[in-house]
């Protein structure tokens, strides 16, 4: 192989399928290398041992009972969320509305724990508020999907703009519910009589949430791949001309599949309120509408993927706020070292699609192959 | 294939985790004797925020004065005004903390449930309400008699409106002040309350308007309701909200301001006067020295000005009037002994009739207020504030003060 003509230093080409040994040789070593970054940088700026960082990190999700649960109460939110998402990604269509959705469900379960408090039985709101929340939820997808499906509007912004709609209601109906007078804050409602709040399930708290997101993610990985709702809507997002040749009714899958995303976030949303955090705040969906889309991308759409991927989202931000409390760095500085370690997971999915060849590279393709 | 198997194992783990934690947690709960004492602080935002910086300063300086080593304290930051709060606080208590204290209002109700969770460590929501109605002898409220420092803002800033009255330099015809407040809560309506009538004990013909802004942290919102007010007429303007907008505001138009929480005079070195904090250094202290020493404290702690809890600061003597200083000394001494009274009875009228308990508190705001308490209320000629429990409650619309809009 004489290089007569000039090759450039580097060229880019598209890896075909490789194994996933090799696929996740890959991931390890981005990690692995992100860590080394991560402790070079730790070093320089703030002279603290990477090992006691990172361990603090750990400590953050996994140093006690109690931060176990506070994990997986995160982690459960972030995955019902990033579930949700899922097959309307999977359909081509950029729900970034997951949040409002969310939030719509939230307003709707507070609405019914506050003013049937003292009107019905805490078994019946539970229901009604159950009840809302979905169709609440469901409704704020909806709007969007029926724009999408009858005047082609772009979903994109649609669903990012009802995110900022949905929360502005929400500070609306705070400083009416407000408690007390002027506060601006709801609190814990019905702290007392505990009227509308779920159940604890074997003493623990957080142990429902847990327990339906999993059941959703099952659910979502079967609807996925084994259903015929499933089918259609990935064909849709291959190609919607595709679909109408063979029979689909575009419109009508696209409306039904962000009803089943609403439907999710609303059932998130009941049970944020009813379930774990029992109040009312602007900030109470903690951005997980964002975080979603990329816990889902991560995972290329396989719900159960998505319980690693959202894992390491959370992992990074209790950690991050775990070396702020133990060793008094800045939160921020979580933030940064969370940067890193994306740049390199994110990073290594591209050296899984596509491989770099270097000039002179005689007798070594064989190797990167 | 594999992918499967792996997020099939992560399903397990999950579920696992928490059962293997069990087994090799317990006991973590339990404390030791006065020397392995530790204590814990709640914040809402971390050192950016002026409101938790305040805090997290007091909180060393306590720490730092009673030697305390650096695993005796712990600090979490970010915590937000919901469920992350129980847990922050539930995990202070499983590091050993005895004392733990959250620095935001929205706090208080997971600091209550905590406070269910672990009675043996005593919890205090600073700037909470609900601590007396609680019934719980491990759950506090502190704040500070914040009015005391207000008042005597109000001083230098009506001292400050005599000078440009003097000088014939007044936007209209009789002194007005501008005021940008957050909410109509109790605590600003108080706020906002004793600084007016420090002013005016100076500067008798001032009156001032307010506008609400609906957040604590509005640094836009804040500029523009400060712009608003210079443009309407106002000669001197002041904040009760925690950014730097209503000075650089002031700045910006070379109108005076009196500040709120920490000095701004670098933000306006030609217009900032004066302005009051609270400091909770010497309350951090004392209830952790109880709690060290196995003794109990008051469920609802209020500092003062005299013991330094309340603290007027750094007097910019280029903007402020002639004798502003003196006369500060003045007031401030008055007020320790006991000789002034913020809320004087007759320094004040609500519909043009004078205060009494037939008509406080204001209607609706101060929900668990028992009426039996409203003669003692305005005993002795004057409103009792910050005693019947620590956060401010004074909440009359009194004469001269005119709310410009009450959205929030």
């Amino acid at each position: 192989m004489d290089n007569k003509v000039k090759e450039p230093l580097i060229h880019i080409t598209k890896r075909k399928m490789i194994p996933k040994k090799q696929e996740w040789a890959i991931r390890l070593g981005g990690i692995l290398a992100a860590l080394i970054v991560c402790a070079i940088i730790t070093t320089i700026t703030t002279h603290l041992n990477p090992i006691a960082v990172y361990g603090a990190m750990w400590e953050g999700s996994f140093g006690s009972e109690r931060k176990i649960w506070a994990m997986l109460k995160e982690l459960a939110a972030l995955l019902l969320i990033s579930v949700a998402l899922t097959p309307a990604f999977k359909m081509k269509f950029w729900n970034l509305g997951g949040g409002g959705q969310v939030m719509a469900g939230v307003l709707a379960t507070a609405a019914c724990m506050i003013t049937l408090a003292d009107k019905m039985p805490s078994g019946a709101i539970m229901l009604i508020s159950f009840v809302s929340a979905l169709f609440a939820g469901a409704l704020g997808a909806f709007i969007p999907a029926f724009c999408k499906a009858k005047w082609n509007t772009n979903e994109t912004l649609f669903t990012l703009m009802m995110n900022y709609v949905a929360t502005q209601i929400v500070a609306y109906f705070i400083i009416i519910w407000e408690k007390p007078k002027g506060s601006g804050k709801i609190g814990i409602i019905n702290q007392q009589t505990q009227a509308g709040w779920l159940p604890e399930i074997g003493g623990k708290q957080y142990m429902l949430i847990v327990i339906v997101s999993l059941i959703m993610t099952v659910f979502m990985y079967i609807y996925l791949r084994y259903s015929k709702h499933g089918y259609e809507l990935t064909v849709v997002g291959e190609s919607q001309n595709t679909a109408r040749y063979v029979g689909i009714n575009v419109g009508k899958v696209i409306v039904r599949t962000l009803i089943l995303c609403g439907l999710i976030c609303g059932l998130t949303g009941w049970l944020l309120v009813a379930g774990t955090d029992h109040t009312m705040t602007t900030t109470i969906e903690g951005g997980k509408g964002f975080l979603g889309v990329m816990v889902a991308w991560l995972a290329h759409f396989n719900p159960l993927g998505m319980i690693l991927s959202g894992l390491l989202m959370v992992f990074m931000a209790k950690g991050g706020s775990e070396i702020s409390t133990a060793l008094g760095l800045n939160s921020s500085y979580g933030d940064i070292l969370t940067g890193i370690i994306l740049f390199f997971v994110i990073g290594s999915e591209f050296f899984i699609n596509y491989q770099i060849h270097f000039r002179k590279s005689h007798g070594k393709e064989a190797t990167d192959a | 294939m594999k992918k499967k198997l792996i997020a099939l194992l992560t399903c397990l783990v999950m579920v696992m985790m928490p059962v293997l934690a069990s087994c090799g947690g317990g006991g973590s709960s339990e404390g030791g004797d006065a020397s392995e004492f530790k204590v814990g602080l709640i914040c809402l935002h971390d050192e950016n925020s002026t409101y938790d910086l305040n805090f997290i300063n007091g909180f060393k300086e306590a720490v730092e004065e009673m030697g305390l080593s650096e695993d005796q304290y712990m600090i979490k930051t970010n915590v937000g005004e919901d469920q992350a709060c129980e847990d922050a606080a539930g995990e202070l208590a499983d590091a050993g903390c005895k004392l733990i204290f959250s620095d935001s209002f929205g706090h208080q109700d997971y600091m209550l449930q905590a406070a269910k969770n672990f009675p043996d460590v005593q919890f205090v929501s600073c700037t909470g309400v609900n601590a007396a109605a609680s019934g719980l002898d491990n759950f506090h409220n502190a704040f500070a008699a914040i009015y005391e420092g207000r008042y005597l803002a109000g001083v230098a800033a009506g001292m400050k409106l005599n000078e440009i009255k003097e000088a014939g330099k007044l936007k209209g015809d009789a002194p007005k002040m501008g005021y940008v407040g957050a909410y109509t809560y109790a605590e600003v309506v108080s706020g906002y309350t004793s600084f007016f009538l420090g002013a005016r004990s100076v500067c008798p013909d001032v009156t001032m308007d307010v506008t609400f802004t609906g957040s604590w942290y509005d640094e836009t919102a804040e500029k523009e309701a400060a712009n608003k007010l210079i443009k309407s007429g106002c000669d001197l303007i002041s904040q009760h909200a925690d950014s730097f907008g209503a000075p650089t505001a002031c700045e910006n138009a070379g109108v005076p301001d009196v500040s709120y929480n920490g000095s701004t005079k670098a933000q306006g070195p030609n217009t900032y006067i004066v302005s009051s904090r609270i400091n909770w250094a010497p309350f951090f202290k004392s209830a952790s020295e109880a709690v060290q020493n196995g003794e109990t404290f008051d469920v609802d702690c209020v500092g003062t000005i005299a013991d330094d809890s309340v603290q007027i600061l750094e007097l910019n003597t280029d903007v402020a009037a002639e004798g502003t200083q003196e006369k500060l000394d003045e007031v401030k001494a008055g007020l320790e002994d006991g000789s002034i009274h913020v809320f004087d009875l007759d320094t004040f009228t609500v519909g043009g009739k004078k205060a009494d308990s037939s008509n406080v508190p204001a209607e609706g705001t101060w929900a668990d207020f028992d009426p039996a308490n409203a003669e003692a209320l305005v005993a002795d000629g004057y409103y009792h504030e910050s005693e019947f429990r620590s956060a401010p409650y004074f909440d009359l619309q009194i004469d001269g003060i005119n709310l410009l809009d009450t959205a929030f």
